[in-house]
């Protein structure tokens, strides 16, 4: 197979500009003639679908939330990178993308990179343009925060809750064309398939979620938009209802899939507290600008961590890596949090938690106030009721989402907390026009492989889902239909349709009359079990062969014992589930083996067997500086490994050091 | 903790729906509302009953899709949190709790305590927006704007969508809804071109939707668990009745 990344020469900071310049274009007129299909209305999704509507191309955009304003994205809380510089603290493209390929510890692709860093600035002034309220500085400027892996502040946001702002605002265009007639929104309804014909996606076999209806929607290009897969953990920090099949679909009809075992865990996230769990919430990384993370130094240390003095407290992370201390990248703190853990040294009645302390952030802020505002007679008292209403307008909402849910007040007692499974950065295989194998089917945002590597960086994902939707599909995509302005409108009763269609049918019914007796949540929590333990922060040879065996065992429990209702002609959440858990586990099966033939550690990926003397990761740029593309074989129901050859030219690989 | 349940149990749209009583032993009180949720449908699953059906995803408070009446409350009576936010420590043992979908004309139940909530999205697509079209923006800070005002704004632009407002509402009117759209905008210089006609094409949408009107009774604000403030609905009077001149 060959792997063409479509990456257009010259030099790395002419490519973009030079693609734009040259990319054939579809007419106005033209552009009224062709039906788009979206799936997904994340960042990704509905940026990409407002901005076609605005070119004038005709829109059907598919969700299955009851909203577009309710896809997972709006769950973002820290913000958006972009290098704009206005701190004027050395940022710049160049750094951003330097900072990214670091970031991703050297797997991910420089074009597609450099162009992201590229496009960042201009998704700034849209947003600002689109009306989202941003944090300001007193003089009326944006405001920055830095975030992990990067030693400038380019992180722009709106408190706590910046997906929100910025989905809202990407929502807000959105129904603009809803209003002008040129998208129509497909709400509850699910994408169970993808019609392909002739080595073309034309169209997708969707259900609609309230009476169970399969519907044939024909389209000139198909753009999946889904999001990550981090519930095949059953726990994550993702929506409950996120889901692979759309992205998993279109392996199976031959997509091809790259790096499915990069995932991210991410390590500030509230603790487990009992097997009725239903997900984890996340506490911002913007979090670790201010706190310092640290577990007592005496093994098994039970005592209030009031009582606990600052000498015998291990600031673990400062320790380790002075150059960046807390800010290390997400999956350097994650490990160490769970290294701390497993030695004993973990609080909090699981043991398997560690702090995260504003107590000196707290007196820090309260002492500069003091200062500003020349007060006399300032005690330890009057620092903390000062600092800490500078802590809550930072961090405000996040302190009181974590009262709500443990119960303990985070200004007085540090937070507890523990690693996550969060963001999944492997995903559909695509070329600089983010274009999969299959032509006219495309994959945006967090479903598609290409910009993070192993390791996204914080405040990236807002950035990446944008870039694709606004600035980089709206373009590319003309590339493809250009070519195809005699493409004939398949019609729905083609057979290619009815054949699909039936493929989809016999799946439903092929769960709904097992008639077992276990609900679908037993079965996704033991499948979160097996990949949590052997699947996430570090995975051994030996651990994956197993879970891999375990899996299957799992899967064809479900395939005898599963209670799913008969009754598909209304709403049936059940079969909702089941149908996605199907597709999870072929999803875990493959991430088990690509993670097992992924001899090296490299960003989320840390082999046990692949690590220095002192725990750091090894990488194998010799044997592995690669991107892993899956092909599925239906003839073999196998899984076929390609392998697309990274080349760095624009950095110097080095090994990643936080020290 | 023992919790009994009544919980609104409806096929469809096309049929009535009724209480039905569920009673339900060792709930764990860290567990959230829609644990115990969980919780009761698993035992149903394993009397092979059909589920009750209910709206969620983000299970923290952001995405607006949960939408319990508890109790004579919307998301409960606990002030400031979504359905998915609210615990079980907040109910006493043996405790009787009565769980019903939201009530609106404008939005019609779909199953159990799952209501059509498209109405909203109408509304926003009448003109909750800025006109702006991808790529014509100019740098982000060529304009400025106060502090205060961002964050007057942010806290309109908070809602989440959910509709409580609504469903605490003896009128059913959706004007806090309307309201923290419109404030949004009107504290922001890219917002405020548009104003007078935001302000009349969704009013006037909210109207054809089967609102009703609102009386200022204040329960919209007291329910709302972004804790949207009743100055959105004050401010839109006071722009409204400027925008008619
Ligand atoms: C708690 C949390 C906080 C985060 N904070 C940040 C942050 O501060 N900064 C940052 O950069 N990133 C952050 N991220 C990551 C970021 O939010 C996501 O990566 C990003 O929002 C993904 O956007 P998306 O558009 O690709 O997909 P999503 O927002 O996940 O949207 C997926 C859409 O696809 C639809 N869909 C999926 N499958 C189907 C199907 N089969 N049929 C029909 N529709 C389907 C869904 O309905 C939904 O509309 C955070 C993530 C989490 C979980
Ligand atoms: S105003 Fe409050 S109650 Fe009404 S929809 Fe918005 S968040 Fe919900
Ligand atoms: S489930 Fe998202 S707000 Fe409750």
């Amino acid at each position: 197979m060959i792997l063409n990344s479509k990456i257009p020469d010259g030099p790395i900071i002419h490519k973009w500009e030079q693609y734009k310049s040259k990319v054939r274009l579809v007419s106005p007129n033209n552009k009224k003639k062709f039906e788009i299909i979206i799936i997904g209305s994340g960042l990704a999704g509905s940026s990409a679908a407002a901005t076609l509507a605005e070119l004038g191309y005709n829109v059907k955009i598919f969700y299955y939330q009851d909203s577009p304003r309710r896809a997972h994205s709006i769950a973002a809380q820290g913000g958006i990178n972009a290098a704009k510089n206005y701190q004027n603290d050395g940022d710049s493209i160049y750094r951003l993308f330097y900072d990214t390929i670091k970031g991703g510890d050297y797997r991910s692709r420089e074009a597609n990179v450099y162009r992201l860093a590229e496009i960042s600035s201009n998704i700034i002034d849209q947003c600002v343009a689109q009306g989202i309220p941003f944090a300001r500085e007193y003089n009326g400027l944006l405001n920055n925060r830095s975030f992990g892996g990067v030693q400038v502040s380019r992180t722009f946001y709106a408190a706590g809750q910046t997906g929100q702002q910025l989905l809202l605002g990407a929502y807000g265009s959105l129904m603009r064309q809803v209003s002008k007639g040129k998208i129509q929104l497909y709400s509850r309804h699910e994408m169970m398939d993808i019609v392909i014909k002739n080595g073309k996606s034309v169209g997708i076999i969707s259900r609609n979620l309230i009476n169970g209806k399969l519907e044939r929607h024909f389209g000139h290009a198909v753009i999946l938009a889904t999001g990550g897969y981090s519930n095949v953990f059953y726990l994550s920090t993702n929506a409950m209802n996120s889901n692979v099949t759309a992205i998993w679909q279109a392996y199976k009809r031959g997509a091809l899939f790259a790096n499915p075992c990069f995932v991210q865990i991410h390590p500030t996230c509230i603790p487990i507290s009992g097997n009725y769990q239903s997900k984890l919430t996340l506490m911002s990384e913007s979090l670790r600008n201010d706190g310092r993370i640290w577990v007592p130094k005496k093994y098994n240390d039970n005592r209030d961590p009031n009582l606990i003095s600052e000498d015998e407290r291990d600031y673990y992370l400062e320790r380790r890596y002075p150059a960046f201390g807390n800010l290390v990248p997400r999956d350097v703190a994650a490990r160490a949090a769970k290294e701390r853990c497993d030695a004993g040294f973990g609080v909090g009645s699981s043991k398997m938690a560690v702090y995260l302390d504003f107590r000196d952030a707290i007196i820090k802020y309260g002492k500069i106030e003091c200062k500003i505002n020349k007060l006399k007679n300032c005690d330890h008292n009057l620092y903390y009721k000062l600092g800490k209403k500078v802590i809550k307008n930072k961090y405000g909402n996040l302190f009181s989402m974590y009262k709500q849910i443990t119960g303990v007040d985070p200004y007085n007692n540090p937070m507890m907390i523990y690693p996550a499974v969060h963001y999944t950065m492997g995903g559909l295989w695509i070329d600089y026009e983010l274009m999969t194998n299959i032509k006219g089917l495309y994959s945006i945002g967090e479903c598609n492989f290409s910009d993070h590597g192993a390791n996204r960086l914080g405040a990236s994902a807002l950035m990446q889902g944008l870039a694709d939707g606004y600035f980089i599909l709206p373009y590319t995509i003309g590339s493809y239909l250009s070519e195809h302005l005699n493409l004939e409108h398949v019609d729905i009763n083609d057979d290619v349709f009815k054949e699909t269609e039936l493929d989809v049918i016999n799946t439903i019914n092929s769960i709904i009359n097992i008639q077992g007796s276990k609900s679908v949540n037993y079965f996704h929590k033991k499948l979160g079990q097996i990949m949590w333990n052997k699947c996430s922060i570090s995975r051994s040879k030996e651990g994956l062969e197993e879970a891999i065996k375990e899996i299957k065992i799992l899967k064809e429990d479900f395939n005898k014992n599963v209670f799913v209702n008969q009754n598909d002609k209304n709403l049936n959440i059940e079969l909702e589930k089941a149908m996605r858990l199907l597709n999870f586990f072929d999803m875990s099966e493959l991430m088990c083996k690509d993670a097992l033939n992924r001899n090296e550690s490299c960003g989320g990926h840390f082999r046990v067997e692949y690590q220095t003397k002192d725990n750091e990761p090894m990488r194998d740029d010799i044997n592995f500086s690669h991107v892993s593309v899956w092909e599925y074989s239906k003839k073999y129901q196998s899984h076929i490994l390609h392998k697309e050859k990274l080349s760095y030219n624009d950095v110097n690989i080095s090994q990643r050091s936080y020290k | 903790m023992n919790i009994n349940l009544k919980v609104w149990r409806q096929k469809n749209m096309n049929v009535v729906g009724s209480f039905v009583n569920y009673k339900l032993s060792n709930v764990n009180p860290n567990m959230s509302f829609l644990e115990m949720f969980d919780m009761l449908n698993e035992k149903l699953i394993s009397q092979k009953e059909d589920p009750i059906a209910f709206d969620h995803d983000c299970r923290e408070g952001i995405c607006g899709a949960c939408s319990m009446f508890i109790n004579g409350y919307p998301h409960g009576n606990k002030h400031g949190v979504t359905t998915c936010q609210l615990h079980m420590r907040e109910f006493t043992d043996n405790q009787t709790i009565v769980v019903e979908p939201w009530r609106a004309k404008a939005f019609p139940v779909i199953k159990d305590l799952i209501v059509d909530r498209s109405s909203l999205d109408r509304i926003i697509s009448s003109g909750g927006f800025v006109s702006l079209n991808t790529g014509s923006a100019r740098d982000a800070n060529e304009i400025l704007i106060s502090k205060e005002d961002a964050e007057e704004s942010l806290s309109a632009a908070s809602c989440i969508g959910c509709g409580a407002c609504v469903a605490a509402c003896k009128n059913a009117s959706a004007m806090l809804f309307v309201g923290a759209k419109i404030y949004q905008f009107s504290k922001l210089p890219q917002g405020k071109i548009e104003e007078k006609k935001r302000i009349k094409s969704m009013l006037k949408q909210m109207d054809k939707e089967n609102f009703g009107h609102c009386t200022n009774t204040g329960a919209c604000s007291a329910e709302c668990p972004k804790e949207i403030s009743l100055d959105v609905i004050s401010s839109l009077n006071k722009d409204f009745i400027k925008s008619s001149f």
